[in-house]
């Protein structure tokens, strides 16, 4: 009897859980707040105690063996930051041109700005239940949703805050969900956990080429993560036989899950869009795309007589070439098509704006520039306040 | 500590006690010890050092509302730590204090081979009772992976002789 009251009682606190967590309000409180933060007060210090007196032990064991190589480690180390000069210059190369493409694109993007560092204090002790605890909570500004990542990869995002610690959801739970990209094929999917604690992405259709190997980042779509933080790499992709037109992919993490012990929360991100460069615009975006398209670029000797039989050009309240010195670029047939019906309703000063841009703030188009010397008429990146 | 929970039902067996601070500490140790583990040991999620827990002191105390009370506590405190709703564990755990505390009357369960039998079929027991509850009422379902399960019980079992073994000396023998 005794036994079916206790059980009657817990089965009627589970369905009233169940019913609030449906709410979309509160979608976290169901009731057991109380409980939860009760437990984890218990367990907190405990449980840093437990870390900390590792750490201690590990830590001066650790520093008497890094004495022994230490000088090998050193050398290496050198070779090693000399082959990443090199390839930084190669990259900084490539990102000042992704740059410049973003800046014509108008992309947005999340940066980080602010992060709080934390240590790993302790788990869920389930299987079904992917969670860590850090130790770091409300108190010190962390907040629901936040990204928790390490410098390897992302590893969650905060589930529940209490005053001195906080819950976070591995993103190999079966209900956690993160918005990536496949770094070379630009496949985009949702990542998930399943049972096994295995990272999968599911919803990307088998008629795709997926490479083993393959490096995954996040997106930045789900608004949780940053754009561009690594996940992990592929390790086979396969049809998914439960839902037949998608292939499930296996994703091996890029951090480390199952030995966490210090991670960084994103406490900010800021949304902004790139700003256009002006100290480097030696080759800029617009060039690198107007060699590309065929139906631009002209031959120099027509693009002069192009230029001066263009009445559009001259109507359209343009600098002349004549009058100052410089000479006009040429304008691809593309262009005067498109000054000619902009010309009668633009008035002069006005800024000209993008066919399908709608209400987004203007960005000037550029003229292609395919001479030394020459000076295009329009600048990149003008940007409304932030 | 004398005088705490004091425990027995059958006056021809051992009346068995625990002190208070034994009744407290063991429980939030055991719950302590496994979230503390898995960081340091992949696979240490395998093992429900709670559950053995109640089992013993249900089958050591050999009252069923006691060992149901101690289950059900154990499994809130467990389910606290997920973030799945409250409750999961904690009806699991009560039914397994219940039945552990009947078995304590009726059968030997001092050797360890019984534990060891013991052990495997609670396990198993409360695995099924979880799954039940998170299909039908939490509608969560999860596949029910034979080889995992039965490793997991063996695991269980062979651990619950030496944490028995090790716990026998927390009792107060009257």
């Amino acid at each position: 009897m005794i036994l079916m009251g206790v059980l009657f009682i817990q089965i009627i606190a589970l369905a009233t859980q169940i019913k609030r967590t449906e709410s979309p309000v509160q979608p976290n409180a169901g009731g057991t707040r109380l409980i939860r933060v009760w437990t984890m007060s218990a367990l907190t210090p405990v449980e840093k105690l437990l870390t900390g007196t590792g750490r201690f032990f590990r830590g001066a064991w650790g520093n008497y063996i890094d004495l022994h190589g230490v000088r090998r480690e050193n050398r290496e180390l050198k070779e090693q930051l000399d082959r990443m000069k090199l390839e930084r210059a190669q990259l900084r190369a490539e990102v000042e041109q992704t740059h410049r493409l973003e800046v014509l694109l108008d992309f947005r993007q999340h940066v980080v700005s602010q992060t709080v560092a934390a240590q790993v204090i302790g788990s869920s002790g389930s299987e079904r239940s992917r969670i860590i605890y850090i130790d770091r909570g409300a108190h010190d500004g962390i907040k629901r949703d936040m990204a928790v990542i390490t410098p390897d990869g992302i590893v969650g995002k905060i589930k529940d805050v209490f005053p001195r610690s906080s819950q976070v959801l591995l993103i190999s739970d079966r209900d956690s969900g993160a918005g990536v990209v496949l770094e070379q094929s630009r496949l985009r999917g949702v990542l998930r956990g399943n049972e096994q604690g295995e990272l999968q992405i599911i919803d990307i259709m088998s008629d795709e080429n997926v490479h083993s190997g393959e490096p995954v980042v996040t997106s930045g779509g789900d608004s949780i993560y940053p754009r561009g933080l690594p996940v992990g790499t592929v390790t086979n992709a396969a049809a998914d036989h439960d839902s037949e037109p998608f292939l499930r992919i296996g994703i091996r993490p890029a951090a480390k899950l199952d030995q966490l012990e210090d991670v960084l929360v994103i406490t900010q991100m800021v949304e902004q869009r790139p700003a256009a460069d002006e100290s480097s615009p030696s080759v800029r975006a617009a060039d690198v795309l107007a060699q590309r398209l065929p139906s631009i670029t002209r031959p120099p000797e027509k693009d002069k007589d192009a230029g001066q039989a263009d009445p559009a050009q001259t109507n359209s309240g343009q600098p002349n070439s004549a009058a100052t010195g410089q000479q006009t670029p040429p304008a691809s047939p593309l262009q005067k098509l498109q000054k000619k019906t902009e010309a009668p309703r633009k008035p002069a000063g006005a800024v000209e704006s993008t066919p399908g841009q709608g209400n987004k703030p203007p960005v000037k188009r550029v003229a292609p520039q395919t001479r030394p010397g020459v000076t295009p008429d329009t600048t990149v990146g003008e940007k409304p306040p932030q | 500590m004398k005088g705490a929970i004091v425990s027995s039902s059958r006056e021809d067996l051992d009346v068995q006690r625990f002190s208070i601070w034994v009744s407290i500490a063991v429980p939030l140790l055991a719950i302590v010890i496994q979230a503390y583990l898995p960081l340091k040991l992949k696979l240490t999620p395998i093992f429900d050092l709670p559950l053995l827990v109640t089992i013993f002191f249900a089958v050591a105390r050999r009252r069923p509302v006691p060992g149901m009370i101690t289950g059900a506590v154990i499994g809130t405190l467990q389910d606290a730590l997920t973030h799945q709703p409250i409750g999961l564990n904690g009806i699991s755990k009560t039914i397994i204090g219940y039945f552990a505390s009947s078995i304590g009357v009726r059968f030997d369960v001092e050797n360890p081979g019984s534990r060891f039998l013991m052990t495997f079929g609670f396990w198993f027991i409360h695995q099924f009772v979880y799954y039940t509850i998170n299909l039908e009422l939490v509608e969560v379902h999860e596949s029910w992976n034979w080889g995992h399960i039965l490793l997991s019980a063996f695991s269980n079992g062979f651990l619950a002789i030496v944490l028995f073994t090790l716990m026998d000396r927390l009792k107060t023998r009257s």
